[in-house]
């Protein structure tokens, strides 16, 4: 299975509205991110624009509706969407969401839990298989940012993605920003739950911002992608670059977009800390 | 016994409003329905931008607090059937002539038949134009037109075109016309998606060139429609739209 790779440098989530900006300034940008279902119409500007990107940056393409948390068989229309965009744009990297998102034959645009047991573990990585295959490379799974748990569950979240990776050997993409989102929630420990984490299995990092509201117990954090990244999310990032080593590390910023030079100087602060990391770090795991 | 059918399909419920799902682990029944409304709020929320962002023009009519309200009726009966949002609304159009409380507004089916025509023409495949020389050089009498993918031609009761441009940023306000229009849609080469009415011969013209007809015969359907009527202006326009894309003999 062809396994392209991301640079270990900062990348960015691409936005149109970004796009000339990009164009005349994409200086220290290591990669550019996409929504693969925001490309999958059959032409005009998005592809335009999308085509001249990648013809000059590597590109990561991330799908948000695949459900590959979700029961039965993936959408056979969606995966064959999917394949036509990662053939035409080539991209050094396809990742997901240990998620679902779908009901039956309806789209529920969130990206939803599952208790992780036996019995899930097993439907994912089905799903990740047939998602390998069908794109003919080696896909990454997200964590996901999560509000409530489950008494069904048996697996710890690390050890689920763990397996998932070790049977399937995809990549793992750590959103450190929702490992904070949903450790706080959870009123358990960010730092702890990395421990567990196969670091050497993440072949992209996420991060983004929360908003927080307030529950009697404490804080509920939303991933909300829709400010600068926290600072205890920035030292856990650093935690994990000090220890794992640079990653391909994209800042996500998907509304209430900023003009192009905050984003652009979000992305700077992460590639700092990548730069730090260097020469520290694990051997990656194939 | 698969357990997870079951979860997702009682999570789902709960979603529309059903009790939660079992299993959820919360210091409390409140805080467990504080948690479980984050999932209730996403994804009401962003499909109701999402409605909203492929029919701006309608939530600028009804109001912003009205479309909310609007995108989770419509909801009920028609969420997305894909992950492709862009898709997404072919139905909304005869589900706000439907909508009881709209039933004063007859004309937002049309303004949003011209938005969702917007939608599929900004996504259209790619077409390279036609060469100028081929089209000068054909036979009026034995050519037909092939037309770019974007190209949507939606015969409105009501003068739903201007009522978009009305409603356009920066648009000054104008007189409204009365009665039917023929709203032409294209996305032109700078991948711009203007909206503009045609007259009865130039709508004839067109459905016609659409529909097969040769230009000579296209051009006679337009003069049955209106008397004196001159095919060139159009065909110039659609020529510097990019819009022709094909002659053929």
């Amino acid at each position: 299975m062809p396994t392209a790779c991301l640079p270990d440098l900062p990348g960015v989530g691409f936005k149109p509205d970004h796009f000339a900006a990009i164009r005349a300034d994409a200086a220290g940008i290591g990669f550019f991110e996409v929504h693969a279902e925001n490309y999958m119409g059959a032409g005009g500007l998005p592809h335009a624009q999308l085509a001249a990107l990648r013809a000059d940056h590597p590109l990561s393409i991330h799908g948000v509706g695949l459900s590959i948390g979700g029961p039965g068989r993936l959408d056979a229309d969606h995966l064959a969407r999917l394949r036509r965009l990662c053939a035409r744009y080539q991209p050094e990297s396809f990742s997901e969401h240990l998620a679902w998102s779908s009901h039956g034959a309806e789209f529920l645009n969130d990206l939803l839990p599952l208790p992780y047991t036996e019995e899930t573990l097993r439907l994912v990585c089905d799903h990740v298989d047939q998602v390998q295959e069908a794109l003919g490379l080696r896909m990454a799974l997200e964590n996901p940012a999560t509000y409530l748990c489950f008494s069904q569950s048996t697996i710890p979240e690390t050890a689920f993605l763990a397996e998932v990776s070790a049977r399937t050997g995809c990549g793992l993409l750590l959103d450190v920003n929702n490992v904070f989102v949903s450790c706080t929630n959870h009123r358990t420990d960010a730092r702890a739950w990395l421990a567990d984490f196969p670091l050497d299995r993440v072949t992209e990092i996420h991060l983004g911002g929360h908003e927080t509201e307030h529950l009697p117990s404490g804080p509920l954090l939303i991933d909300s992608h829709g400010r600068a990244v926290a600072d205890p999310v920035w030292a856990l990032f650093a935690e994990v670059i000090a220890k794992a080593g640079p990653r391909p590390t994209l800042v996500e910023w998907d509304n209430d977009l900023p003009a192009w030079p905050v984003l652009a100087a979000e992305a700077a602060r992460a590639g700092q800390v990548l730069a730090a990391g260097r020469g520290a770090g694990l051997a990656r795991a194939s | 016994m698969p357990a997870h059918p079951e979860f997702v399909a009682a999570f789902e419920a709960a979603l529309r409003g059903g009790p939660l799902p079992a299993g959820v682990l919360a210091q409390d029944a409140a805080e467990a329905a504080r948690r479980f409304a984050v999932y209730r709020n996403n994804g009401a929320v962003s499909l109701s931008e999402a409605l909203g962002s492929r029919f701006p023009v309608i939530r600028q009519l009804v109001g912003a607090s009205f479309f909310a309200a609007l995108a989770r009726a419509y909801l009920e009966t028609s969420r997305p059937r894909s992950p492709v949002l862009a898709e997404w609304g072919a139905s909304f159009a005869a589900f706000l002539e439907h909508f009881p409380p709209l039933a004063a507004y007859p004309y937002l089916g049309d303004v949003a038949r011209i938005e969702y025509a917007r939608g599929r023409a900004f996504h259209a495949a790619d077409a390279p134009p036609v060469d100028p020389r081929a089209l000068a050089g054909a036979d009026p009498d034995r050519v037909r037109l092939g037309l770019h993918p974007s190209v949507h031609l939606l015969d409105c009761a009501y003068p739903a075109v201007s009522i978009w441009m009305r409603n356009q940023p920066g648009a000054q306000p104008a007189p409204l016309e009365s009665g039917p229009q023929t709203a032409l849609i294209l996305r032109d080469p700078a991948f711009q998606v203007p909206v503009r009415a045609l007259g009865p011969g130039d709508a004839a013209l067109l459905h016609a060139l659409m529909a097969g007809a040769t230009l000579t015969r296209a051009a006679d359907m337009a003069q049955q429609r209106q008397a004196g009527h001159e095919p060139q202006p159009l065909l110039v326009s659609l020529m510097q739209s990019g819009a022709i894309t094909e002659a053929r003999e």
